[in-house]
């Protein structure tokens, strides 16, 4: 009740702040910062201008059949109704314009597939509903979120200036490097979209797709998801930092220790106050999207995890659920997708939360176990 | 002429319609199960509308104010499944019904008993389709295009019943070609030789072409998913060593013939309505009837132009790209045929009229951003924004539905015998073009902006927009109950309608009384 009569208020609150604090009158596509983008850009403006050309006289014809021609300023018809040469004319002209236009489109196409050669590959994988980006060179990855908080997305906060377009780790990527894109997708078809860097790959589970781009601008470029992938589809943006080669190598070097650092969290001891924190935090990160905060879900394709069998059941089974999902079900294995420590905090939390207080336990150290014994 | 006719109808006379229930249950007449079509095309217009309606109120302002994201999903859903399936191919049909028999001259469709079925199949599937709605996990709500795997591995456990609705359909358009094929080639009337017949009898002609060629693939690519749901195969299943692409490939093969599945005939009744109130004949008749022909037959080869981005060979990706952009060069000369038929013509702008040239001008920016999409290294940054829904729309509502409503008006005298209301029908018009323009037009900008489609909340720089398309869609939609209150207020009464109502039109179906007798041409009239 109280929720619905918040977002009223802000609806109608939201009315005039939307037209002018946030006036943005975007009417073009970004010429981008990739000599890709800028082609495309390029091409996109030729074939406007052919468009408009085309539609001046073709309009500009039957305007003046509408104005001149008309029965009430006493125009007799005419009769005529065939005429080879004009129909053989129409048919030729706008055929050599299509060719014209061809050409430097087969060229830019042959370009974006050329992804010899690249400085540095990245695999891109797009879940429901966040992007994992590994670093093949460097032996390391990270998932990228959404960062809007649920209160701006229902209305309980103002907006911010990058509402939906903010993720909680950046793909940050060095200026002046063909950066390779290895694009795959681990549960249904996503689109990896930057519209700066002039890069839209489907992430297709079982293929790999390939693109890339040499970003020339330092900056920050943000994209989303342009492929229906469920529920959350409209939640998974992309950010690109695109930075100068020494401070790319400097971020590198923090990424290698930072996951250097949490392979030594699984081996430190936990206390359950800790892992409860740690889980919290990482649930509402990784498993709120479908099971809600609150645990209630959206039955019946996201189960309510509050009082639920598994959750309050056997640990082996939660764990099992977790770690290698459930098939043919949204539930993903998320085994591989997080580290030991989150697991663990996650399944502790989840054992605790809601009233589940079955008082359960699981350390990283425990957790990481029964993962090798189940291989 | 019609001399002729008139004595045989007298004598036929106690062959009117049932009473009751029976009269439409049992229908085997083309005017009755064509005004059944229409009616049936225009409830689901209605329904799907409402759904845009839910839709465009939630894309009013950023944030989530009125549905969730799931619900969203399955909205946008039905509200393409609706207008495809439900609104615009019905509609078709009944025009083919009710007009084709009265402008070749037959007695009826050619095959009566299964113009029943094929019509009482389709309240039976859209029962069953939006019955989805209230069953546990909602609607189908992986889009009208339901790519798998969101559609198999992921979708709600109505999908099952989704695909079952689709059959259904595909039965009753199969069958409806079927009866178009059968009726054109055999029932016309002496004389009338192919290359003399109305351009909407020959567009009908191959838009049934089209029909049976295509709805048995998209029964053939839900039946896959049906499999891969239920009986254990992986068709669309990497892991099982199926593949998700195989499913766009095979939809696509369907859907693209489908989009001109949906236009064909609205071509054919604006190169019927166009000459009529130019009061000259239509301009390129025959190279009309082949760039219909032309464009129906690159529609096969052109489906990959919706999955640049799957990640196709290069070599594949120029091929659809060359053909995609061929298809302008048959589009170009229908519409410089129809400037040229206006062209020093004696114009006047009835209802029909006005749709008619709203439809040349709209379309022919839909196929200026068509042109645009078919660029691929542009579609790049096209595909999947709104740039597409712009450009889909521009075709489907000025296209497809204002060539309904042209039709609807230029043969409403011929139904019901009275004259519409020529006043309300401008405002009717009026209305939907500013309407539509204002819901459609801002897309193209959102979309080059960088807006996703199919998303149920957006970034800030898109609000301005979004809020002035939601108030075009909100003028668009209301506006349709008027055509509903026109079309009521014609039935029931109105100026009565000569037999011939537009001075400029030609063909049989006005050499025939308004309304049009149960039975018309039960003796085939003579064409010279």
């Amino acid at each position: 009740m109280r929720m619905t009569a918040l977002r009223a208020g802000t609806l109608l609150a939201g009315l005039p702040v939307s037209g002018s604090a946030l006036a943005d009158w975007t009417v073009n596509m970004t010429p981008g910062v990739t000599s890709v983008s800028r082609d495309i850009y390029g091409l996109h403006m030729t074939i406007f201008w052919v468009c408009v050309v085309i539609g001046i006289v073709v309009f500009g014809v039957m305007f003046w059949s509408i104005f001149a021609h008309r029965r009430s300023k006493g125009h007799k018809p005419a009769n005529f109704h065939e005429h080879t040469w004009v129909e053989i004319l129409w048919t030729i002209v706008p055929f050599l314009i299509l060719v014209a236009m061809a050409i430097p489109a087969t060229a830019t196409l042959l370009r974006m597939y050329d992804t010899k050669e690249a400085d540095i590959d990245v695999k891109i994988t797009g879940y429901q509903w966040k992007w994992h980006y590994d670093f093949l060179n460097e032996k390391f990855g990270y998932f990228s979120n959404l960062a809007t908080p649920q209160e701006e997305i229902h209305n309980l906060a103002n907006k911010n200036e990058h509402y939906l377009l903010q993720v909680d780790e950046p793909l940050v990527l060095p200026v002046g490097k063909k950066i390779r894109f290895l694009v795959t997708a681990n549960d249904v078809i996503h689109s990896w979209w930057v519209p700066a860097l002039g890069v839209k790959k489907d992430a297709i589970p079982g293929y790999i797709n390939e693109t890339w781009a040499e970003i020339d601008e330092p900056g920050i470029y943000r994209g989303q998801c342009t492929e229906l992938c469920g529920k959350n589809h409209g939640f998974m943006p992309i950010v690109v930092k695109a930075v100068p080669e020494d401070e790319y190598q400097k971020w590198v070097q923090d990424k290698v220790a930072q996951a250097e650092k949490v392979r030594e969290l699984t081996s430190k001891d936990w206390t359950k106050d800790e892992l409860l924190a740690r889980g919290e935090k990482a649930y509402n990160t990784t498993c709120a999207a479908c099971h809600q905060p609150d645990g209630s879900g959206a039955p019946p394709t996201f189960p309510a995890l509050k009082g639920s069998p598994v959750a309050t059941g056997p640990l082996e089974n939660h764990l099992h659920t977790v770690l290698f999902g459930v098939k043919g079900t949204p539930m993903q294995a998320f085994g591989e997708q997080l580290s030991e420590v989150d697991l663990a905090a996650i399944i502790t939390y989840e054992r605790n939360a809601w009233g589940n207080n079955t008082g359960d336990m699981v350390t990283p150290k425990q957790l990481l176990d029964y993962k090798q014994s189940q291989q | 002429m019609s001399a002729v006719i008139d004595t045989h109808d007298t004598e036929h006379a106690h062959h009117g319609p049932a009473k009751g229930i029976r009269r439409w249950l049992f229908a085997t007449n083309h005017k009755d199960i064509g005004t059944m079509y229409l009616v049936f095309s225009f409830t689901m217009f209605l329904l799907g509308g409402s759904m845009a309606m839910v839709i465009r109120s939630e894309l009013f302002q950023p944030g989530l104010q009125i549905v969730e994201p799931e619900f969203f999903n399955q909205m946008t859903t039905m509200h393409g499944l609706i207008m495809v399936f439900g609104a615009v191919m019905p509609a078709f049909v009944g025009l083919a019904n009710w007009m084709i028999p009265l402008m070749i001259g037959a007695p009826d469709m050619a095959l009566p008993r299964m113009n029943n079925w094929s019509f009482w199949i389709l309240p039976a599937a859209f029962a069953l389709l939006v019955s989805t709605l209230f069953m546990d996990g909602g609607a189908p709500n992986f889009g009208w295009t339901f790519y798998a795997p969101l559609s198999t591995t992921y979708g709600p456990p109505s999908t099952t019943f989704f695909i079952f609705a689709i059959h259904m359909m595909g039965i009753s358009s199969i069958m409806g070609g079927i009866n178009v094929i059968a009726t054109i080639l055999n029932l016309r009337a002496p004389g009338m030789t192919l290359m003399k017949m109305p351009l909407f009898v020959w567009t009908w002609l191959i838009t049934a072409f089209l029909l049976i060629a295509v709805m048995p693939v998209l029964a053939g690519v839900v039946t896959m998913m049906l499999m891969d749901i239920h009986f254990g195969t992986s068709f669309f299943n990497a892991g099982g060593g199926g593949d998700p692409v195989l499913f766009q490939h095979v939809f696509w093969f369907f859907g693209h013939p489908e989009v001109y599945i949906m236009i064909l005939p609205a071509f054919g009744a604006v190169s019927e309505i166009i000459p009529a109130f130019s009061r000259k004949p239509l301009f390129g008749y025959a190279s009309m009837v082949y760039a219909v022909g032309a464009i129906a037959l690159l529609s096969f080869v052109v489906w990959a132009h919706h999955m640049f981005t799957v990640g196709m060979p290069v070599a594949g990706q120029l091929f659809f790209m060359y053909c995609t952009m061929l298809i302008a060069v048959p589009t170009g000369v229908k519409v410089f045929n129809w400037v040229a038929t206006m062209f020093r013509g004696s114009l006047t702008f009835e209802a029909p009229m006005l749709f008619a040239v709203a439809f040349i001008i709209l379309f022919t920016i839909g196929g200026f951003s068509g042109l645009m999409l078919a660029i691929a290294p542009a579609d790049f940054q096209y595909h999947d924004t709104y740039f597409v829904v712009a450009h889909f729309h521009y075709v489907l509502v000025p296209g497809a539905i204002f060539g309904i409503f042209a039709s609807a008006y230029f043969w409403l005298p011929k139904w019901t015998g009275h004259m519409y209301d020529e006043t309300l029908a401008k405002t009717h018009f009026w209305m939907s073009f500013i309407g539509m323009n204002m819901a459609f037009f801002p897309m193209h900008f959102l979309g080059l902006a960088g807006m996703p489609r199919r998303i149920p909340d957006y970034a800030l720089q898109f609000a301005d927009f979004n809020m002035i398309s939601s108030i075009g869609a909100f003028l668009f939609g209301t506006t349709q109950l008027l055509f509903l209150y026109i079309v009521v207020k014609c039935v029931r009464g109105g100026e009565k309608a000569p037999a011939k109502p537009w001075d400029g039109a030609r063909g049989l179906e006005w050499t025939v009384p308004s309304p049009a007798p149960f039975h018309t041409f039960a003796t085939p009239p003579e064409v010279k």
